[in-house]
Parts: structure tokens; sequence; C-alpha cells
């Protein structure tokens, strides 16, 4: 036995064991604070209170607490954790630090298929009335993601033609949506537009249940390949040769991220750069190691559209700002310092 | 443990690279020489089963399609030409990699102590904790190795190994794939285009023209004057050193250099 490794090995976890405490911690408290703001400002003692001893709790405060807010502040770790994952697994097996649903427009096909139904008030499957949104917007992504990856698949296309692909599904379902919008009344503009912000409010805990649901569903799928997807890094040569089903990878994969995108744009709308970003956080932090990276995706997923749930209730006091436009202004310049200065060569 | 490959063919698309392609490997370094465009990748990616080819690759007298794959994979490693520059892990958990088959959540005290052996069996357990993305080439390139050697397999199979490493990196990496060869018994295949370093470290050369075979043996009987102007079109001078390995030195080459014609007329 190699003592060295053991002691190298501990040093090496332990540091991103330390940045995966500290993020929960941040997530927790950040979610504490999204119950506390709002209209009625609710103190941390109270609101502790409520949740873990709801008996103990004036009923009005019960009902601030465990009807609006609770799901809301909820749904926003939920969803960023779904966006984080999609992001990050899709950067890896696409192998680009651009990819992530928004960028490459499976936000925006989501969101058109979703639009579909609100407008037309069909699904392009046979689902129950109630479902059609989320189905629609199911399948509208796993097209967008399946055009981009015949496109990569076809003649074995760069990185760049797969962004450049991403951009023109991104063109074509903005066009396509204008188009709804056009042909639409004023009511369903109205929806369509206020729901393309993207806003937790909208939460209930049925929605919720679902959003959790799926990832619960999609976590264990992506924990047994958490070793390939590390190994597909390396370049798909040398995972092949390390025996990984490349081809089979992308396509879970993306179908994965189909699933994920969708539930999120289904129920909160579209909400951008989090796919991005998160990742980008996790692999300067912790590495690529995916038992880590994923994990981590998920956690800065949780802790920008918590963070950005609490920024839109204070940005403008009396109004909740629409948390989309807020992750997509705090989304930018983030990612514009990602473009400019790729530091130590992080990808 | 021989190594041999029989009547081997590939094609991308309807276009042949490899016509029956016939070579063996025995335990030791054999360069696969030859210019441009002949097939050497692609045979090296066919021997590890990356691209699946007509004709059969027998290793140790078995067929490789009689293995089951996981037996292929621990059988056979490969370095492909170009290794990945941007992936964020450090050097420990890439060499870890290598034994992809027996990670699982939780690393295995023997796993973590293979991979710490390998990088001091190279030298370089100092950069354990190092991530990939901060190291040299010739680093990156001596983990690849590490990666690659670390479940100890029979045969090692590597893509031009030293591009973008300077000289002196060249021969240490060249040292320890020679080392590791013999201390393993391995069968080590190297597709190479620098003569030199091919005469010098293998002991058999082969060399590829028009995706086959068209001489095989000792660095002296392969690399000679008549076949660098016959197979790459260029005149050189080579001589034998004192261990009789044969050293060239490149003079021009024989086909008119269209540029030169354009400017002289």
């Amino acid at each position: 036995m190699n003592v060295k490794s053991k002691e190298v090995y501990r040093k090496m976890t332990g540091r991103k064991y330390l940045f995966l405490l500290s993020i929960l911690v941040a997530i927790f408290l950040t979610f504490i604070l999204d119950i506390m703001t709002g209209p009625a400002s609710l103190s941390a003692k109270e609101v502790i209170s409520t949740i873990f001893f709801p008996a103990y709790s004036e009923r009005s405060v019960q009902v601030i607490v465990w009807t609006f807010r609770l799901p809301v502040a909820l749904m926003a770790v939920v969803t960023g954790i779904t966006l984080g994952l999609a992001g990050a697994n899709m950067q890896t097996i696409l192998d680009n630090p651009l990819a992530s649903p928004y960028t490459l427009g499976i936000s925006a096909a989501a969101g058109f298929g979703a639009a579909m139904a609100i407008v037309f008030g069909v699904g392009v499957l046979p689902f129950a009335e109630t479902l059609f949104v989320p189905v629609n917007a199911f399948v509208f992504s796993l097209l967008s993601c399946m055009a981009i990856y015949g496109i990569a698949r076809f003649k074995r296309a760069t990185s760049e033609t797969i962004v450049l692909t991403g951009i023109a599904v991104l063109f074509l379902f903005d066009s396509l949506l204008a188009l709804l919008e056009y042909t639409a009344n004023p009511e369903q503009v109205q929806a369509i537009v206020f729901w393309l912000f993207g806003s937790l409010t909208k939460t209930t805990w049925t929605t919720l249940g679902i959003t959790v649901g799926i990832v619960l569903l999609v976590i264990p799928l992506l924990a047994i390949d958490v070793w390939k997807l590390t190994a597909l890094r390396l370049g798909d040569d040398k995972a092949k040769s390390l025996g990984v089903n490349v081809e089979r990878m992308r396509l879970k994969g993306l179908i994965l991220v189909s699933v994920l995108t969708s539930t999120a744009v289904a129920f909160v709308g579209t909400i951008g750069f989090i796919g991005l970003v998160a990742p980008h956080i996790a692999r300067m932090l912790v590495g690529e190691d995916h038992r880590y990276f994923l994990p981590f995706s998920a956690l800065s997923g949780a802790f920008i559209l918590s963070t950005a749930s609490v920024l839109s209730k204070v940005v403008v006091p009396g109004i909740i700002f629409p948390i989309g436009i807020l992750t997509s202004l705090i989304g930018i310049p983030f990612f514009v310092w990602l473009l400019l200065y790729k530091k130590r060569g992080y990808w | 443990m021989k190594l041999e490959i029989k009547n081997l063919k590939f094609g991308y698309n309807s276009t042949p690279v490899l016509k029956s392609v016939n070579m063996v490997a025995e335990p030791m370094v054999t360069a696969i020489i030859g210019p441009n465009a002949v097939g050497k990748s692609t045979l090296l990616k066919c021997i590890c089963g990356i691209l699946k080819a007509e004709g059969s690759i027998v290793f140790n007298g078995k067929d490789l399609k009689e293995y089951r794959k996981d037996e292929v994979i621990k059988t056979i490693s490969y370095l492909p030409q170009e290794s990945s520059t941007s992936a964020v892990m450090t050097v420990l958990e890439a060499t870890m990699l290598g034994k992809i088959n027996s990670l699982g959540w939780r690393i295995k005290d023997e796993d973590l102590s293979a991979s710490m052996d390998t990088l001091e069996k190279l030298g370089i357990e100092d950069l354990a904790m190092r991530p990939m993305n901060e190291l040299s080439g010739g680093q990156k390139q001596m983990v690849s190795i590490a990666q690659s050697i670390i479940r100890k397999p029979k045969v090692l199979l590597m893509d031009e190994p030293t591009n973008s490493l300077d000289l002196q990196r060249q021969l240490e990496l060249f040292d320890v794939i020679q080392t590791i060869t013999e201390d393993n018994g391995m069968t080590t295949v190297v597709a190479l285009h620098d003569l030199n370093l091919a005469a010098r470290y293998a002991g058999n050369v082969v060399l590829m023209n028009g995706g086959k075979v068209v001489a095989s043996g000792s660095p002296a009987s392969v690399i000679t004057e008549a076949m660098i102007r016959k197979v790459y079109g260029v005149n050189a001078r080579v001589t034998l050193d004192g261990e009789g390995i044969p050293q060239v030195i490149p003079i021009n080459s024989t086909r008119k250099c269209r540029i030169k014609k354009a400017i002289t007329g």
C-alpha cells in the first residue's frame, strides 16, 4: 500500500468537501432569506420555527410561509439544480464550454412548445390537457437536442459547428415564437410574454413535486455514469479506448438534458445562463471529476437561482421582478468575463 | 506474447485506408513509420477496437474477437495522437481513470495505491496534486502514459507520442517507453514520423505505404537511403553509428518544389 497516495488523495478531496459544505450552507442561508423577504417581512427565527414547528406559529405566518413562500423558495433551489445539472451534462457530452440549454436554443425550443400549448391549447402528443405545456416543452426540447446531436455526428462536426447549430436552433425557435405571438390574441400574448420572462411565483406544491420527482429520477441515471462522463473529458478516442460507448453516452445525455430543461421551462419559464455559468463555477472550484463536478454544478445552480429569487423581490420594492431577466442580467457579464479572462486554461 | 495482424482492411466511407495489412509485433518496441495518410493512426485504432476492421488481430494465439470487451480493454491500452488539453482534473485523478472499470463512488485503496505507484515509476509523483490544465505538453504526455500503463496492459499502442515535445523530452519519453516495455514484457507499437527516434528505440520497424506494410524488420534493414527516396521522396544520407543504429540526415526532396519552381520559373 502506497501511504503517500492516501495522504495526497485526502488532501485533494478534503478541499472539495469543504467547497461542497460551504455551498450547502450558502444555499441554506439564501433559502431562509428567500422565505424571509417579501411584502410582509419575516424574521429568520419566525421562518425556521414555522417550517419545523408550524403548529406553534401564528396562522398568518403559517399561511405566508407554507402556502406562498416555501414552495417558491424550494422551486428556486430545485430549478437551479435542474439547470445546473443540464448545463454540466451538456458541456461534457458536447465537449463545449459554451453549451447550455439556453445558449444552444433548447430552452427556446421548449418555450416554443409550451407557448403552442398556451395559444392553441393543443399538445403534440395525446396527453391529458393539464400536461400539454410540459409535454410540448419536452418534445420540442428533445427535437432541438436531436438536431444538434445530428449535426454533431454529421461528418464529425467541430465544437464550433455545434455552437453555431445551437444558435441556428435558437433563432429558429425565437422566430417561430414571434410568429405564434403575431397570430395570438392580446391575452394570449400577455400570457406567453409573462411566462417567458421566467417566474417562480406560479409554483404550487404539485409543480414542485413533479420537478423534484424528475430530478430524483435523473440523478441516479447520471450518477451511474460519473466515471464515463469524466473519461469523456479526455477526448473521444481516449474514452472509447477505455471502453466508453461515446455515442450512447451522448444520446443518453441529450435525452436527460431535454427532460431537465423542459421540466424547468414548463414550470418556471425561460431562465437563462444558469446552465452555462454553474458548471464553470464548479469546474474552477472542484474540477471535472464528475463525482464532484455534477453535484457542485447542481448546487451552484441552486445557489444562483435562490439568490436571484431574493434579489427579484428587493430590486424594485413592492414588485417581484421577473427572475429570468435577472439571471440574464447577472449571467451576461459573467459570460463575457469568462470569454475574456479564461484563467489558467479552464477549458 | 505476439500480436499478429492478418489481412486487415478498413476504409472511411468508400475510401479504403488499410488494404490488407499484415504484420507481427513481438514483446518489444515496434515502430510503424511511413509518410502522412498511409494509415498508421487508422491501424492503431483498428487494433484497439475503436474502429471495426475486416481481417483478424490475434494476440497470444487468440483472435481479439474472441476476447470479452473488458478483456480487450485490460489487455490493450491506446494513447491517441491528441491528448485532451482542457480537462480540469488533477494528475492523480487522470491517472486513476486508466482503471475506469474498477472505479466506483468510493475509491479503493488499491486503485489509489496503483495510481501513485505508477506516477512514482515514471518519476512524476510530485505532479499528483497538479491540475492537468496547468501542465506542459511533455508532462501531459507522461500522465497519459501513466494512465495507459496503470492497468498493466500487455499491448501498448501510441500514436505520435512525441508530437509537440522538444528534443530532450522526446528522448526522455522514449527512454521511459523502452524501460516499461522491457520491465513488463509489453508489446509496444508506436506510430512515428521521426525516423531517427524509430531507429534508436525500436527493435522492429514496420514501414507502411499506400495502406499496406511494405517492409518490416530491424531498423538497419528497413531505414535505408533507397527506402527513404522511394517511399518519402527524399534524398537522405543514412549512416550506421557504433551500435549499428541508422542515422538519417535528410538532404532534399526528389520532387521539384512547386513554390521554388513558381519563383524561379
